[in-house]
């Protein structure tokens, strides 16, 4: 019978966000005939659909809000801003749209076969895909699959979301603003979304489990950040856990547990952002010899590739910061691998961005985790009031922070917290990755007057002679 | 004039050190930085490269050894002596090509496109070119280049005080990654070269593109430790039958009678693979040991009702598991895991704890989380309705895995002992037998009497790497405690 014979892809990918459509387009380049999987309304994963960029979106036109009213102080007023929330709303999903539709043509363009389905393993060669009723179950046979089918929200345990209490996506659809927000937990999806509303007027309380607000990076960086947020938000609480939430005639009560719990248990909105699990259910991956971590992701090596020789897998669904761009290098990474190259992910500097105001953005060795490392570093910490274009961005609270090898001088790692970090810290990256040293940085010449000065004059501090500080001491 | 290889003092106080594993005999050629001997100090197990390129003449020292610094370790030929390294490099290398299966590479070739299989050669073909390339560029070829080798002085070039003591990593960066470029850093895993094995020419000790290129031309493969890298794919293209572990031939067992073959698929081949492992990885010992469950069963028959309502099931799995939770948090090494790697026990300040279902398909194991941090009617409620879940096939992801120690109970068949095995990677899992009613003499020698109380066979196996018997022999004891006043177990827990 001719249904018995599955069809045959040489690459299957499960999945279509960053990981999964990078890893598509490389393994294209490469020659490889791809067939790419995805269970989603659209193609672009969580990042494109309900993440990263629909939340820088509504963060920049609500930082325009704040910056407007900074503005007064400089001299120019302009009237109170009036929001029109479905404007804004529209204007976010055409920037996705007009992103997705360029995915789209770029998957034409390379041949790839996209299938909209949800694909379950059968074996180290075969997947079942199911489109969810239209044309059934079909068998779709493979020499190498990557599987990136991305992570979810994870719930407070036995909570579920609703209409009230919200996960991310639920906040970034914006259906309206909340008198009362309660943001739990005080990652940076708490923090840039709690931002948002807290800018479109939303009184917002955040907890947090730990003892501080984005407990990876490094105190000093987090600082100015979280005074800003402490002055924006209603109220952020440090060591308090949510252990209940109920819904209860239009409002959300939570019950809190520690020292300094919020004075008010109820909120119109709860907004969980506690992190992310990896999307693992339903893949079958029970009959193929894919194996699980402890903490629930799967295991890969350098090249990516799982416990399974078929089979690689890439981004959130493996763990680690979960970050779009990571998953970005490890499809291209696994693609190269299954094309026969010698591939590995060895990436000494994966920058991490908080898109708050001012943004905070680190990459490489921090300098907590030299200390848990116990390596011995030098710490070079520039300070923004000494920049001039700090000064005239209104941005003086800014810092620039770089972690050096003692001895050489080599750069580890760089942290910065200010406006346009985001940007910046790829100075950084590229420094770390080269294995540069400071005086590399310090004889390079940054144009006047920019922050990308405060890199290079940390570097001439570290060697001693700063220009706009006075020399060390 | 034959060349000694003495063992140096590896610092932190520590002068000697035993000699665990010898790598080379005499006649064997070695080049600089091959493992030759692994010697374990009192902190740790270390690999010592060979500081020369040469021919091993004599290895004064073997295993079992204990060796102070100074000691001579292996003995090099004279230079004179060594036979030339061409043929030993070739047998080498012939060795690498019938491990390549050339047919398939052949095939694999085939189904990629010309440019692509230019690009992205085999691993075994890749070698060779690279070694004949090489040949031809410089044209004395192999044995001119090795013929310089020994009359170079190791590290001649090293002020004394930096000179690399052998054993210790390359000079330069202190314990961090090397520092080149990402480029370089490609470059080196397509020629096959450690950078930690090469002197960086570039500013502070930088590893630069030429330095690689150079270093893959003197020594076609410095990486050592294939194993623990990822073996590189030869392509996509199906690669089943290639990793059947070595075991012994099946007969031809119609010869003796009619037989039917069953696919093991699934879960059953899962279970097939899991417990491989844990018995393959795991030195396990089983304790046994036999507890009074009278009070608790009479607590359990009193209460079973109101459990019930609340829609669990009151059994006494869920009541060991309950107090599991807190017998766990005071024997934190049976609810944990060991790195090998690391060398280190992974104690988890979690208690997520896995119980064995048997279902039409065989063997699944949901985990319960937090166990230590839910009320026993929830808990009882959660366990049935998960149980009954898991029956349905309706449990997947998530809900298998995490789990810290593992729970598994053949009461209800019958049983008064078994020997479960462990769940890689926990350290330990209890088995549950069937609870009877026996009669038990309580008292001493002199005053005595026979008592009938409801007693439970428990049998916990552990990873004796982690824990010990005496270990496991508190762990039952403080459980049966546990477990023999149900009033004190709600209080504890």
């Amino acid at each position: 019978m001719a249904d018995d014979t599955p069809d045959q892809t040489q690459l299957l990918i499960v999945g279509a966000g960053p990981g999964g459509y990078a890893a598509a387009f490389r393994a294209a380049d490469l020659g490889l005939s791809v067939t790419l999987v995805y269970d989603d309304d659209r193609v672009g994963g969580v990042c494109l659909l309900r993440g990263c960029i629909p939340s820088k979106a509504l963060l920049e036109i609500t930082e325009l809000k704040l910056l407007a009213r900074e503005a007064a102080s400089r001299g120019l007023s302009f009237g109170d801003p009036e929001l029109d929330l479905s404007r804004m709303r529209d204007w976010k999903d055409e920037v996705v749209h007009q992103l997705v539709g360029g995915l789209e043509g770029l998957m034409k363009r390379r041949n790839i076969d996209v299938i909209p389905a949800r694909a379950r393993f059968r074996s180290s060669n075969e997947v079942i895909l199911d489109d969810g009723g239209n044309g059934g179950e079909r068998r779709l046979g493979f020499d190498r699959a990557i599987i990136a089918t991305g992570s979810h929200p994870q719930p407070l345990p036995d909570i579920a979301f609703s209409e009230r209490i919200l996960d991310s996506s639920g906040a970034l659809a914006l259906g309206d603003v909340p008198e009362r927000l309660l943001v739990i937990g005080g990652g940076y999806v708490g923090l840039e979304l709690g931002s948002v509303y807290a800018a479109l007027g939303s009184a917002v309380t955040l907890v947090e489990m730990t003892d501080a607000l984005l407990p990876t990076a490094d105190p000093d960086l987090v600082e100015p950040l979280a005074e800003q947020v402490g002055e924006r938000f209603d109220a952020v609480h440090l060591g308090v856990s949510v252990t209940g939430l109920r819904e209860d005639d239009g409002r959300v009560e939570a019950a809190f547990d520690g020292d300094e719990p919020p004075a008010s248990t109820s909120y119109d909105r709860v907004l969980i952002a506690i992190g992310r699990r990896p999307n693992l259910d339903g893949l079958g991956l029970e009959d193929t010899e894919v194996e699980i971590d402890a903490d629930g992701s799967i295991t890969v090596d350098e090249a990516r590739r799982t416990t399974d020789p078929n089979i690689y897998a890439v981004g959130d669904v493996t763990g680690g910061q979960q970050l779009a761009h990571e998953a970005f290098h490890e499809g291209i990474v696994a693609a190269e691998a299954i094309a026969g190259r010698p591939a590995a992910f060895d990436a000494r500097a994966v920058p991490a961005v908080v898109y708050t105001d001012p943004q905070l953005a680190w990459c490489g060795l921090s300098e907590q985790d030299a200390a848990a490392q116990e390596r011995e570093v030098e710490i070079v910490r520039f300070p923004w009031r000494a920049s001039g274009r700090a000064l005239t961005l209104g941005s003086d609270r800014g810092m620039t922070k770089l972690v050096t090898e003692p001895g050489t001088g080599r750069l580890l790692g760089v942290g910065i917290v200010g406006r346009r970090a985001e940007s910046l810290i790829t100075e950084g990256v590229l420094a770390v990755e080269m294995g540069a040293v400071l005086e590399d940085l310090a004889r390079s010449i940054a144009p006047h007057p920019t922050l990308s000065e405060t890199l290079h004059e940390a570097a001439q501090l570290g060697i001693g002679s700063p220009l706009h500080l006075p020399p060390k001491g | 004039m034959a060349r000694q290889f003495t063992f140096a003092d590896p610092g932190e106080g520590i002068h000697e050190a035993e000699v665990v594993e010898v790598n080379v005999s005499p006649g064997d050629h070695v080049e600089e930085g091959d493992p030759v001997l692994v010697v374990e100090t009192d902190k740790a197990e270390t690999e010592l490269p060979s500081p020369y390129t040469g021919q091993v003449q004599d290895i004064p020292v073997s295993e079992g050894d204990t060796v102070e610094v100074d000691d001579v370790l292996v003995v090099f030929a004279d230079d004179d002596d060594e036979a030339p390294a061409d043929g030993d490099e070739a047998t080498e290398r012939d060795t690498t090509d019938g491990d390549g299966e050339p047919g398939e590479m052949a095939e694999a070739g085939a189904a990629r496109t010309t440019a692509e299989a230019e690009d992205a050669p085999t691993e075994p073909e890749g070698t060779d070119e690279d070694d004949e390339d090489a040949e031809d560029d410089d044209e004395g070829g192999k044995a001119a280049a090795v013929g310089e080798l020994p009359t170079e002085e190791p590290h001649a070039e090293h002020p004394s005080d930096e000179r690399p003591e052998p054993g210790s990593e390359r000079a330069g960066s202190a314990g961090g990654p090397v520092p080149a470029s990402p480029a370089t850093r490609r470059l080196a895993r397509e020629r096959g070269i450690d950078l930690t094995r090469i002197e960086g020419s570039g500013p502070h000790g930088r590893v630069t593109s030429q330095d690689v290129e150079d270093a893959a031309e003197q020594e076609p493969d410095t990486r050592d430790d294939e194993g623990a890298r990822p073996q590189r794919d030869e392509g996509a293209r199906p690669q089943r039958d290639e990793r059947a572990p070595e075991r012994p031939e099946l007969p031809d067992f119609e010869q003796w009678g009619p037989i039917e073959r069953v696919r093991l698929r699934s879960i059953r081949r899962t279970t097939a693979r899991r417990v491989a492992v844990s018995w393959r990885e795991i030195p396990q010992v089983t304790h046994h040991d036999v507890v009074d469950v009278t009070a608790l069963e009479r607590w359990r028959r009193e209460h079973s009702a109101q459990v019930e309502d609340a829609g669990g099931e009151l059994s006494l799995m869920v009541l060991v598991t309950k107090a599991l939770a807190g017998v766990l948090s005071r024997h934190p090494r049976f609810n944990a895991s060991l790195d090998l790697d690391a060398e280190e026990i992974v104690l988890k300040h979690h208690y997520h704890i896995g119980l064995a279902v048997d279902t039409d398909d065989g063997l699944i194991v949901p985990v319960i989380r937090d166990v230590d941090r839910k009320p026993l009617i929830g808990l009882a409620t959660e366990i049935s309705g998960l149980i009954g879940r898991v029956r349905a096939r309706e449990v997947q992801g998530e809900e298998l895995t995490g789990g810290t120690f593992t729970v598994t109970n053949v009461g209800p068949l019958g049983g008064d002992g078994f020997t479960p095995l462990i769940r890689h990677p926990e350290v330990a899992i209890l088995g549950m037998g069937q609870a009877r009613l026996e009669q038990v003499v309580t008292g001493d020698l002199d005053a005595h009497r026979t008592v009938v109380q409801l007693r439970l066979p428990l049998s916990l196996t552990y990873d004796h790497r982690v824990v010990d018997g005496a270990d496991a022999a508190r762990f039952i004891g403080d459980l049966g405690s546990a477990i023999a006043d149900p009033g004190a177990l709600l209080l504890n827990t």
